[in-house]
């Protein structure tokens, strides 16, 4: 078996980076693939809670890297399901921990056992960032429809064609339906002609999403939900399968929560 | 609020979010694929302001892509 290895990044920081790496991983691993999702962000470790994971840590990234530990020993595996796996980051030590012949050397190892490699890479462009930049097949940036966020993105994009020449495609987070009619926020099609690189999905603002981090349950888990339902598109794009975007659709209120609402304003 | 409707109409602030965007990332795309331009500009200056007199502000250098040829263009006017 020869895994694929997906980085996701964003520049910016809080833009969902994490929430979209573990609902990718636990996506594809529903549907069927082998999956090992890494947390490279050293020193801020959040992919395990967002997982629900956090009560089973052992060994982290850095004890595998500095062969402390074999790497199946640092496999932490899913509740709910046996195709995906993580490895935590290392909570106590720093990005410098890492280096990038070491992260190349890891996902080397990974590509043998599993059908995809997801990285969750730290936000910035520093070393971290290129330490999960190198061994990408494929980089997906996430950026929400703000200036800081979609000019961050530029940033890294214009990064990754001057050095690495990666496929890249776009994920559009948090993107509010009611404020793009408004005129008050960019649309997805405002962010495709900023940013020219291919879109793979965008995500509408969900507010269950804290609710499901809140318990360590991503939203892929509720296909019902506005978010779930967009990560699992995402999930079928990435597999190859042409699935149409959809319709970003308001909330519609029927006329006795509308009063209700009313009142409650 | 009647008033509003004799106005210009205003653009939307999403409208303007994507304008400020393409107008600075058009610069900043230029300058990180040719970072070397900032001290070239202050060379050229140093060197040509030896011979002739001009005025350092009015310089322009800038790197074009025309299809496929990438031209240097560097535009020095002479008091």
């Amino acid at each position: 078996m020869s895994g694929k290895v997906l980085t996701i990044t964003s520049g910016k920081g809080g833009v969902g980076k994490s929430t979209t790496t573990a609902n990718l991983a636990l996506g594809l691993a529903l549907a069927g693939k082998k999956v090992v999702a890494v947390d490279l962000d050293i020193g801020l470790r959040n992919l395990d809670m967002i997982l629900g994971l956090e009560n089973r840590i052992v060994y982290d990234v850095v004890n595998v890297v500095e062969k402390v530990c074999r790497i199946k020993q640092a496999l932490i595996k899913d509740k709910r399901t046996d195709n995906l796996f993580l490895i935590a980051a290392a909570q106590t030590r720093d990005k410098s921990a890492v280096k990038p012949e070491q992260v190349i050397e890891l996902t080397n190892e990974l590509r043998k056992d599993f059908d995809f490699i997801i990285l969750d890479s730290p936000a910035g462009i520093e070393g971290g960032f290129r330490n999960a930049m190198l061994p990408a097949d494929e980089v997906i940036i996430v950026t929400t429809p703000e200036i800081s966020s979609v000019r961050d993105a530029d940033r890294v994009i214009g990064i990754l064609e001057a050095n690495d020449k990666k496929e890249m495609s776009l994920i559009i987070n948090r993107v509010n339906p009611v404020l793009v009619r408004k005129g008050d926020m960019m649309s997805k099609d405002d962010v495709l002609q900023v940013l020219s690189i291919p879109l793979i999905g965008f995500v509408p603002e969900d507010e269950n999403i804290v609710s499901y981090t809140n318990i360590g349950e991503p939203s892929i888990l509720h296909p019902e939900s506005p978010s779930g339902k967009a990560y699992k598109n995402i999930t079928q794009r990435i597999l190859g399968k042409d699935v149409p975007f959809m319709e970003i659709v308001e909330k519609k209120k029927g006329i006795i929560e509308a009063i209700i609402s009313f009142f409650k304003e | 609020m009647f008033l509003d409707f004799f106005k210009k109409k205003k653009k939307s602030s999403a409208q303007r979010a994507k304008e400020r965007l393409q107008i600075i990332l058009a610069h900043e795309r230029a300058t990180n694929k040719a970072p070397f331009l900032d001290d070239l500009r202050k060379d050229l200056i140093k060197v040509v302001a030896k011979y002739v007199d001009i005025d350092p502000e009015s310089i322009d250098v800038t790197l074009q892509k025309d299809n496929s040829i990438e031209v240097l263009e560097i535009n020095i006017p002479i008091k």
